[in-house]
């Protein structure tokens, strides 16, 4: 790609920061899933790249082309939406994927409950997938 | 017809192009798409107008400060992850969406904000089952996800 022209100093220093934001969030989450111990502490820590980690980068983005001139700048939203849209499938089937795998050796983890009257103790697997 | 014409637009906007071949080629997958869409059978959609939109609006932003937010305060915990004392947990929480498309977005926000993830909702007793990294406050994690979630989503589609 080339191109058009370099761009004001102002829309550098914005993406550069946007840029460095998003790795540095994307960083951390990785970061975690080193440093923290269970399977459901890691999933936090992954969404944090997924989420403010890719809008931020995606933002710089559109900021740099958008003031470059080169294309329309809503590419970049619609790579937001998709991403938003359909990381959640992936980690809900992982995590009641752990839950099933807990539940088959007994290691059921406590669930808090609250506010249903009559009592609610989840005393099995999670429901089979609708 | 509006589904197609938004598939359109998405194929034209992701190729940067206005050329009648892509034209025609996206006209033609978005029929294909439209097509498996009707057989999978279409689910209720929620009432329109003004209100609604000032309510997707209001939600969005919500949405948005939530995810800097949880972003900022898991960070933390992972940089403090050795000297912290152990706060994740399950927490199950009764709402009252029964609508698909609304639980689909309850589902897309959840994950979209670190710190809570979607671990299971049984659809008989209405009971939405979350992880969540720091469960210190259950109250006030419930008010977050049916006072600023549940309510609007619920504006929205019910």
């Amino acid at each position: 790609m080339t191109l058009a022209a370099e761009p004001g100093l102002v829309v550098a220093v914005l993406a550069s920061l946007l840029v460095l934001l998003g790795a540095t969030v994307t960083l951390v989450g990785a970061l975690g899933l080193l440093r923290l111990s269970s399977f459901y502490e890691r999933v936090h820590a992954s969404t944090m790249g997924t989420t403010l980690g890719m809008a931020s980068v995606l933002l710089a983005s559109m900021l740099l082309f958008s003031a470059l001139g080169t294309r329309p700048v809503l590419r970049e939203l619609v790579i937001i939406v998709f991403m938003t849209v359909s990381t959640p499938i992936g980690f809900v089937l992982l995590v009641r994927a752990a839950r099933h795998r807990d539940a088959a050796v007994g290691r059921e983890p406590e669930v808090v409950t609250t506010g249903t009257p009559g009592g609610t103790d989840r005393d099995g697997p999670d429901a089979p997938l609708e | 017809m509006l589904l197609w014409l938004m598939l359109v637009a998405v194929w034209l906007l992701l190729n940067q192009s206005l050329a009648p071949a892509d034209i025609i080629l996206g006209g033609l997958l978005a029929l294909l798409a439209c097509r498996v869409h009707e057989r999978l059978g279409k689910p209720a959609t929620g009432r329109g107008g003004w209100r609604r939109g000032l309510v997707v609006l209001d939600l969005l932003v919500a949405v948005v400060t939530d995810v800097i937010r949880s972003n900022i305060a898991v960070g933390a915990i992972i940089l403090k992850a050795h000297s912290r004392r152990k706060t994740q947990g399950f927490l199950d929480i009764p709402i009252d969406l029964h609508h698909p498309a609304a639980l689909t977005i309850l589902a897309c926000i959840i994950t979209a904000t670190p710190g809570t993830a979607w671990a299971g909702y049984d659809s008989e007793r209405g009971l939405l089952t979350l992880h969540i990294l720091d469960l210190v406050d259950e109250e006030g994690w419930i008010g977050v996800i049916k006072g600023r979630y549940e309510r609007r989503l619920q504006e929205i589609f019910e």
